[in-house]
């Protein structure tokens, strides 16, 4: 479909760059030190800490790709919300102090506290790059992705623009500046998500949403001809000639017969009348001639009970029976159980905070944030599933769409603030990138020796370095299906890191070369299963899924208890650590 | 276990910290271990609504996300009660 430019989404975008940006150039006297430009000092303010953890974990795949993939197949994306959520249990009752108290700077400083050994720190510093590229590569093509509809830019500006701010607001005061734009941002994420499921509740179920009750759903076919124009039941594409808004209800529960809106309703209700609602989703079929390629959006009525039970979207082998599906999906909720705690964007957030306690303080409230945002997106995307107003082509809208179907500005300050939640996951990711380059690998590994002032310098110039490769990577992959990378950076930090600090804390017998056989380990056969996958054959290489080598795509289940096997072996095979 | 015997900083306090932390992690991963077994052996089940409102789907889903909270506010609580017992 053809989004109008909201010039007020741009005017909102604009004043938050700016806003944080200049921030930054205020904050920037703190960053001059290492352990200010590392580590905030070790002074923020654990609540300041917590919401920052949250803005600096909700990325825009978390906002826009499950509010999408809710509203587009009901509870499977819901079932992401709930994996994503689980994985701070691991980091609060198991990392979030000892980290604290093992690290200065980096994650790789935890797990060498006890070595000193170059060979960690150069097998976690190659991990924690490549987990947050992987991270930082589907952060930047969304910026791009999402800045055509939302604020009409082409995409490399949207790339460019991402880049340019995170890359000015972590230069000037690293880790104080990215704390306090994650800060921001997860405030907003939070409060805004909280303001539009208010008006979802207050407008309930509302029979064909936009459009006359009794209006019957008609399929309608998109075509992209050759030369790339689109047409729309065989006529070109205008704004007035565009794809209906579908995501509708066709029939209330019984309790409301003859009438065609439920009226507001509260949170528990709202979920009972749309299991017992009728709803139109609409089904996506591809084909290709000599006129282009057509895809026909066909309306099928669902009972809403349906639709509130897993199965019913990308998780649909869950009811085929097949074994490979299950494990699958097993395999990919151990992941999301396990990743969060070992991804080095987060790790490195425990460090600037005063203390154990703090570090603790601060991730209940983080998982307070997270859990309140993950349970509103559940009503996010059954609103936008229910509202007349999604767009068939573009899952990633349902969100900004939905605000629109309230008010223009509603859709402008949500399209700003999507647009935002990039910024503060980017600075985030750019931060443990500039740390594993610059501390890790010059200074600890190279035994580059520098002076304070130098080590700031060496991570200013690598976060810059970092900055560049993710505009460049945000317009490379511009024209490929990148979100699952974001799976695969959970399964290659779960595989690599969990493993290694688990044991290194609760097990005396690790050693050093136990810690860098885990890392490499877990890296290389998580990277190795998942380029050998059906999902990376289809979506990647263009060929049949039969043709992959391993039984299910997602590598968790094998590759994360793999770490831990490989660890025990090779502490047992080698020198214990001499007691302390 | 290390953590058990003396803990990260070789304090007691930090040792009681890190089992309940584990004591509680394993309560949630025996929840989220139900639920992932409904969700693979028996997903008929989740359709059901056995407290007559909402589905055992949501209920539960929902009900995890607010244990995790639930069993974060009860770490807090007892971290304070052992550090005030040990003047941790």
């Amino acid at each position: 479909m053809l989004h109008e430019t909201s010039l007020t989404a741009i005017l909102i975008f604009a004043a938050f760059v700016l806003g944080v940006v200049g921030l930054s150039f205020q904050l920037g006297r703190k960053g001059q030190t290492a352990r200010g430009y590392y580590a905030a000092h070790g002074e923020i303010h654990w609540f300041v800490n917590g919401i920052a953890f949250a803005g600096d974990y909700l990325s825009a795949a978390s906002f826009l790709g499950i509010c999408g993939m809710i509203a587009f197949t009901g509870y499977d994306g819901f079932l992401y919300s709930i994996g994503f959520l689980a994985g701070w249990i691991v980091a609060l009752f198991v990392i979030a102090e000892p980290i604290k108290a093992l690290g200065r700077f980096t994650f790789a400083d935890a797990l060498d506290s006890r070595f000193n050994s170059r060979a960690i720190k150069l097998a976690v510093a190659i991990s924690t790059l490549v987990v947050s590229i992987f991270y930082l590569i589907p952060q930047m093509v969304g910026a791009g992705s999402l800045i055509t509809p939302l604020l009409g830019l082409p995409h490399s500006a949207g790339v460019l623009l991402v880049g340019v701010a995170v890359t000015l607001i972590v230069v000037t005061a690293g880790m104080v500046s990215t704390t306090w734009v994650q800060f921001i941002k997860g405030s907003l994420l939070v409060f805004f998500c909280g303001v539009l499921t208010v008006l979802i509740l207050q407008r309930g179920l509302v029979v064909n949403a936009g459009g006359p009750a009794d209006a019957e759903p008609v399929p309608q076919v998109r075509t992209v001809r050759p030369d790339g124009s689109v047409l729309v039941d065989g006529r070109p594409q205008t704004r007035d000639h565009d794809l209906r808004p579908v995501g509708t209800v066709r029939t209330l529960p019984a309790a409301y017969a003859g009438k065609t809106e439920t009226g507001p309703l509260g949170p528990l209700a709202y979920l009972r009348a749309l299991e017992d609602s009728t709803l139109v989703t609409w089904a996506a079929k591809k084909h290709t001639d000599d006129a282009g390629v057509h895809t026909t959006y066909t309306p099928v009525e669902r009972r809403g009970a349906e639709l509130l039970v897993p199965g019913g979207g990308m998780f649909k082998g869950l009811t085929t029976g097949r074994l490979a599906d299950r494990l699958d999906f097993a395999s990919l909720m151990l992941a999301l159980f396990c990743g969060t705690a070992s991804l080095p964007h987060i790790l490195i957030r425990y460090y600037t905070v005063k203390d154990g306690a703090a570090a603790r303080k601060s991730t209940v409230v983080g998982i307070a944030a997270i859990g309140a945002f993950y349970v509103l997106t559940l009503f996010l995307g059954l609103g936008a599933m229910t509202s007349g107003a999604l767009d068939p082509t573009d899952t990633n809208m349902a969100a900004p769409l939905l605000a629109k179907s309230f008010s223009n500005t509603l859709f402008a300050v949500i399209s700003a603030i999507a647009f935002t939640t990039v910024l503060g996951t980017v600075s985030g990711l750019i931060m443990a990138g500039s740390g594993a380059v610059a501390h890790d690998l010059l200074e600890n590994v190279c035994g580059i020796a520098m002076t304070d002032h130098e080590k700031v310098r060496a991570g200013k110039i690598a976060a810059v370095g970092l900055g560049v490769v993710a505009m460049a990577l945000g317009i490379l992959f511009r024209n490929f299906n990148v979100s699952f990378l974001v799976g695969w950076a959970f399964n290659i930090a779960a595989s690599a890191n969990l493993p290694a600090l688990v044991m290194l804390l609760f097990w005396p017998r690790t050693t050093k070369q136990g810690i860098v056989a885990a890392v490499v380990a877990g890296m290389t056969a998580s990277l190795a299963w998942i380029l050998l996958s059906a999902d990376t054959f289809e979506k990647v290489y263009g060929l049949s899924r039969e043709a992959s080598l391993v039984p299910f795509s997602q590598p968790g289940l094998v590759t994360i208890p793999l770490g831990f096997v490989v660890l025990v072996v090779v502490s047992l095979l080698t020198p214990a650590p001499a007691r302390r | 276990m290390q953590a058990a015997d003396d803990g990260p900083d070789g304090s007691r306090a930090t040792a009681a910290r890190a089992r309940i932390g584990l004591v509680l992690c394993l309560v949630y991963v025996l929840l989220y271990a139900g639920f992932m077994g409904l969700v693979l052996l028996r997903p008929q089940w989740l359709a059901t609504r056995p407290f007559g409102g909402v589905n055992l789907a949501i209920a539960y889903g929902l009900g995890l996300i607010v244990a995790a909270l639930v069993l974060a506010l009860m770490y807090m609580a007892a971290c304070r009660f052992v550090d005030r017992r040990t003047g941790g």
